[in-house]
């Protein structure tokens, strides 16, 4: 298989009249996902897209996850973008793509018009009228390789800038396999899908899909602050599987909501992106027997990488494992010295690794690396940044992270970034972005005349709500190391105390 | 009413909370805030809120946030 494209093909046809995927507003059946990739991707080429970047900005629902099909049945790959990503992460993304197209619907046409947007604006209701010229989107499929790009997921940069991973097919067919293999998925498998669509998350519940013909019910935004209603959600539907963020899944079981209702058909859950806590683990599987399972994986290697199914409970204070590499991706540790050990920087080999940083070479090479275990050939590696060790029983754990990366509110966020953004605004003279793991806690310390609620304003505008800092102080300068850098451990402290 | 006010400005700075009245459908608290802002009210008043008391109802003013936690607490006595 070349591109999944044939899995949603095979389903199509195997199960034509099942739900592929459904939101508040429509259900979408395989077959009208295979209808709507065929109209929509004829209509791209028809406007003369080719191998190029289709930027995609439209409401989170079912019709835009079919719509990441028709660009790859035009020989293209979608750039997903969400007006939450807020305005400076949108703005540079359109300047480092430069797309020529972008299928919008009317907020997001809107919103690309005022950042001046010099493309071609598609209207999604228009490509899928289009009738299909099936003999044109043959010619195409026989012509896309399985090394073609598949989409750009942009990620947090420690500049401000953010990073646009290049994901491919074969990585993507690899990573179809291996999630659902993992999962253990089936045709009667529900999933709720939580992570928006402009992540690399939202893969699990989709390639699933495609894969085996389960189905994947988009749950609303809005759901994630009423536990009850989120969890009678989920009964409703019969959902059997979950992959979602830690913070997702601390909501339901931290605010004491089983006391008032519990998924009854989950089967699976799985957990990713942030360490759970024991405890917050415990009381779900007090209340809710399925499997559990902690996926952990870098953006960069399309998907997740690495999967520990819960065989045992865990104390406050132990380490729930992130386990063993999928099958066909090796993860290995190396220490300071770039030898293997048993503690060290997790690194990633195989298939599922993506092309690198879309234009951005020098971001590149620091992390996509030859392979310094093999001296015989060229190998390309993935350097996660983050720190790793094995365990007694042979388990991979994860211990942190080796830079100013951090993971809140199920995002993966460069503290530079928030930096970056806070100088952004008129009033700030230095920045330094701080976060307290134990509770999971970002901050701002900052000097300049600008009041904190009015930063707090500005902010909003500019970055993503999972960027705004909970807790800020202003300060008449900051802490500096004794080589002259913004001491971000003292800065820590004048926040938290 | 002061010692919630204090929670809810240390959260959001910019928000004149003895004005807002729909902190949840402005989008001023956002998901997972909620788990945050509970969890300190939880220790600050010593309560535990029911999950079904967790509606945008109760938690789109400081004012009708601070009348589930008076009842919380009479219950409570």
């Amino acid at each position: 298989m070349k591109t999944m494209l044939t899995a949603l093909y095979e389903q199509a046809n195997l199960r034509p009249n099942a739900q592929a995927f459904c939101d508040t507003n429509e259900t979408l059946t395989f077959s009208d996902v295979e209808r709507i990739a065929e109209s929509a991707g004829t209509a791209l080429l028809r406007r003369g897209a080719r191998r190029e970047a289709i930027l995609i900005l439209h409401e989170r629902c079912a019709r835009e996850i079919a719509l990441f099909f028709a660009v790859w049945k035009a020989g293209c790959f979608y750039v997903p973008v969400d007006a939450e990503m807020g305005e400076n992460r949108i703005r540079s993304i359109l300047d480092r793509v430069k797309p020529r197209f972008a299928i919008a619907d009317a907020g997001g046409r809107a919103l690309l018009e005022k950042y001046g947007f010099s493309g071609e604006l598609l209207d999604p209701d228009a490509l899928t009228a289009q009738a299909p010229d099936m003999q044109a989107l043959d010619a195409i499929e026989a012509q896309t390789l399985d090394t073609d790009p598949t989409y750009l997921v942009f990620t947090s940069g420690s500049t401000g800038a953010p990073k646009g991973v290049v994901g491919c097919h074969r990585a993507v067919v690899d990573y179809a396999n291996q999630i659902s293999k993992t999962l253990r998925v089936d045709s009667t498998d529900v999933f709720a899908m939580q992570a928006p669509l402009y992540v690399d998350a939202c893969l699990k519940e989709i390639l699933c899909a495609l894969m085996c013909g389960s189905s994947a019910v988009l749950v609303p935004k809005k759901l994630f602050m009423t536990p009850v209603p989120l969890v009678q959600f989920l009964n409703e539907h019969r959902v059997t599987a979950l992959c979602w963020v830690v913070p997702a899944l601390t909501l339901i079981s931290a605010l004491h909501t089983f006391d008032e209702v519990v998924p009854q058909y989950l089967r699976t859950v799985a957990f990713g992106s942030e360490v759970f806590a024991p405890k917050q683990l415990r009381i779900w599987q007090q209340h809710v027997p399925a499997r559990y399972i902690n996926l952990y994986g870098p953006t960069e290697c399309t998907g997740m990488s690495c999967f520990y199914e819960v065989d045992r409970t865990f104390a406050d204070g132990e380490r729930i494992p992130i386990g063993r590499a999928f099958d066909n991706t090796e993860i290995f540790l190396l220490d300071e010295n770039d030898r293997r050990a048993d503690e060290g920087e997790i690194c990633i080999r195989g298939t599922a690794l993506c092309h690198g940083y879309y234009r951005d070479p020098e971001r590149t090479a620091k992390v996509f690396v030859p392979n310094p275990l093999n001296p015989d050939y060229p190998e390309t590696i993935y350097r996660t940044g983050d720190l790793g060790r094995r365990n007694a029983r042979g388990e991979l754990e994860f211990l942190g992270r080796k830079d100013d990366q951090i993971k809140h509110m199920g995002h993966r966020i460069e503290l530079g970034e928030l930096e970056a953004a806070a100088k952004t605004v008129e009033g700030v003279d230095a920045a330094c972005a701080v976060f307290e793991r134990e509770r999971s806690i970002l901050g701002l310390v900052y000097t300049g005349s600008i009041e904190r609620a009015a930063l707090l304003t500005a902010l909003r505008a500019k970055v993503p709500e999972y960027l705004l800092p909970k807790m800020s102080r202003r300060v008449d300068a900051l802490p500096l190391t004794q080589n002259g850098k913004t001491d971000r451990k003292a800065a820590t402290a004048l926040l938290f105390g | 009413m002061e010692q919630l006010l204090e929670i809810l400005r240390e959260l959001h700075p910019e928000t004149d909370f003895e004005k807002e009245t729909a902190l949840v459908d402005h989008g001023i608290l956002v998901s997972f805030d909620i788990v945050m802002l509970i969890t300190r009210i939880e220790e600050e008043f010593d309560v535990v809120i029911p999950a079904k008391d967790i509606t945008p109802a109760h938690f789109n003013s400081a004012k009708s946030l601070y009348a589930l936690i008076a009842s919380l607490e009479e219950q409570d006595d």
